[in-house]
């Protein structure tokens, strides 16, 4: 069967024209700018220093990353006890329940979003509230169904051993359930957290123009005025921010596992 | 009795997480039949939002590219993705090792980053942008997710059947499909699903890759949204139902085959 081999270089050829290239493309961009007719192009680090010598720009920085979190935060604190109810379900109900919370996934992200402007557009809360809700909204079946994975997957009789060795029920959710689901949590954050940074059309549609985000500033420099050397360095700067969270939330993850 | 105060607690929790979830599409469809232009006031049952719908012509094209390019991504991701996963788990380990990286990138990185960087790599090769280069971009998100949901299948696979139908005189061919696929094909069919998902639902990579005057759903719906216009609920108000119809046929057919086939069985 060694012959299937072969089927994989036409892939590869593909994978690096079409994945590894546009990403190399974006890096070049970031690291120059427009020349003039003699030298079309200059390398230079002036889109990063642009960048980070301008408060407002580490403002929106800072304000993407700060929904991020929040919504992260939001989404465990609803979603866990969703998926801890659900897991402790009959069986014919758990898979009733998953399939309703899979549902509204299933619509077109835009139609949703779409929505919830209109239910919202009277109602007296600031943008930022509005966004926060279309954000939850959007990420929340992701969080319940990892959680949910994770908590079904556990033996059902680890919790009554823990009675019979003399937990009462908070110490056995505290000790057994809560521990066993973290790599549910961590992949759930995984699906949360890192499309919430990069988001742009929820806070768009939302939050109307006043809520800018990261997302905005990118999609702003390569529609609107085409700057695009300097998009490429802002998205390439939320991709290592982005890179680096996910980098500690993993280490937490082994931390865990270690103790 | 405290027993059953938690079931209860539980219950209410989950209907007001479920009302949630269901708010905004019980409200596009409550919606979508109003007699005015509002979005907050009910004034009476009208059609009227349906007729304009089907007799805007960019809106009827969104849906036909939307379901187009759909189908025809996911139809060819999954071809794709199924054969390159086949020879990935014949393949050395520093192979396997590049391709899960290079997949990765596009399933780890924000959608904004690889649609500029596609964005980016069209115009460096003076590739107009339109309907091929759209369904070009969709094509290479899709395929890192079938190879995904077929390559554990694989992994279970005894490698022993495919080299003794090899020796029993079939071809490399004929011990792919008679073989190995039928035994992967759950695989196959869940990669299938998670492509048309994700093609039918993206909207930041379309935003970027496609050209003037082809528009799916969601590049249509972001552009429109600046006035009010409540034919996008009678719009989603169609895809709820596409989408309830599909959910009921593939979950309850399945059910009817079983009980008729154990109705066979009796009989």
């Amino acid at each position: 069967m060694k012959s299937f081999r072969r089927l994989v270089y036409p892939y590869l050829v593909w994978a690096g024209l079409l994945i590894v290239l546009p990403m190399l493309i974006i890096v070049f961009y970031a690291f120059s700018t427009q020349g003039n007719v003699v030298i079309p192009v200059k390398l230079s680090f002036v889109n990063f220093l642009r960048f980070f010598s301008d408060p407002i720009f580490l403002e929106v920085l800072g304000r993407s990353l700060k929904l991020a979190l929040f919504t992260t935060i939001i989404c465990i604190l609803l979603g866990y006890p969703a998926a801890y109810f659900i897991a402790k379900m009959k069986p014919d109900s758990q898979s009733v329940m998953v399939l309703m919370v899979t549902l509204p996934q299933l619509i077109n992200m835009l139609v949703r979003t779409y929505a919830w402007r209109g239910i919202l557009l009277e109602m007296p809360f600031s943008p930022e509230v509005k966004v926060y809700i279309g954000m939850v909204y959007n990420f929340l079946p992701y969080m319940i169904l990892q959680i949910y994975t994770s908590l079904s997957k556990m033996d059902p009789s680890l919790v009554p051993a823990a009675y019979d060795l003399g937990c009462d029920e908070k110490m056995a959710f505290l000790k057994v359930t809560l521990p066993l689901s973290v790599p549910g949590i961590i992949s759930g954050i995984t699906l949360v957290f890192l499309p919430a940074v990069s988001s742009f059309f929820i806070p768009k549609l939302l939050g109307g123009g006043s809520y800018v985000l990261v997302g905005n500033l990118i999609e702003n420099y390569f529609v609107t005025t085409g700057d695009w050397n300097f998009g490429s360095a802002i998205s390439l700067i939320m991709a290592l921010v982005i890179l680096i969270s996910m980098y500690f939330t993993r280490k937490f993850d082994y931390d865990q596992e270690a103790v | 009795m405290k027993r059953k105060n938690n079931k209860l607690f539980h219950k209410i929790y989950l209907a007001a997480i479920m009302a949630f979830f269901y708010l905004p599409i019980v409200y596009v469809v409550f919606f979508s039949f109003n007699a005015s232009r509002s979005l907050t006031n009910f004034t009476g049952f009208s059609l009227q939002w349906y007729e304009k719908m089907f007799s805007t012509r960019a809106m009827m094209e969104s849906i036909y590219y939307s379901v187009l390019i759909a189908v025809i991504a996911t139809a060819v991701s999954t071809v794709v993705g199924t054969i390159v996963a086949i020879g990935l788990s014949k393949s050395s380990h520093l192979i396997k090792q590049i391709v899960t990286q290079v997949n990765n990138l596009p399933m780890l990185n924000p959608d904004i980053v690889t649609a500029i960087g596609l964005m980016l790599l069209f115009s460096t090769l003076n590739i107009p942008t339109g309907f091929g280069t759209l369904l070009l971009a969709h094509i290479i998100f899709c395929i890192p997710y079938v190879m995904l949901s077929v390559s554990p299948k694989l992994r279970q696979l005894d490698e022993n059947l495919a080299e003794a139908a090899l020796d029993l005189g079939c071809t490399p061919f004929q011990a792919l499909y008679k073989v190995i696929i039928p035994q992967i094909k759950e695989g196959i069919v869940s990669g299938a699903l998670v492509a048309f998902t994700m093609s039918f639902d993206d909207f930041v990579i379309s935003y970027f890759t496609t050209g003037p005057g082809i528009n799916n759903i969601s590049t249509y719906v972001y552009a429109t949204t600046k006035r009010i216009n409540p034919s996008v609920n009678a719009l989603s108000t169609l895809i709820v139902l596409a989408i309830t119809i599909v959910l009921i046929f593939s979950n309850v057919l399945p059910l009817i085959r079983a009980r008729r086939k154990r109705n066979e069985k009796t009989a």
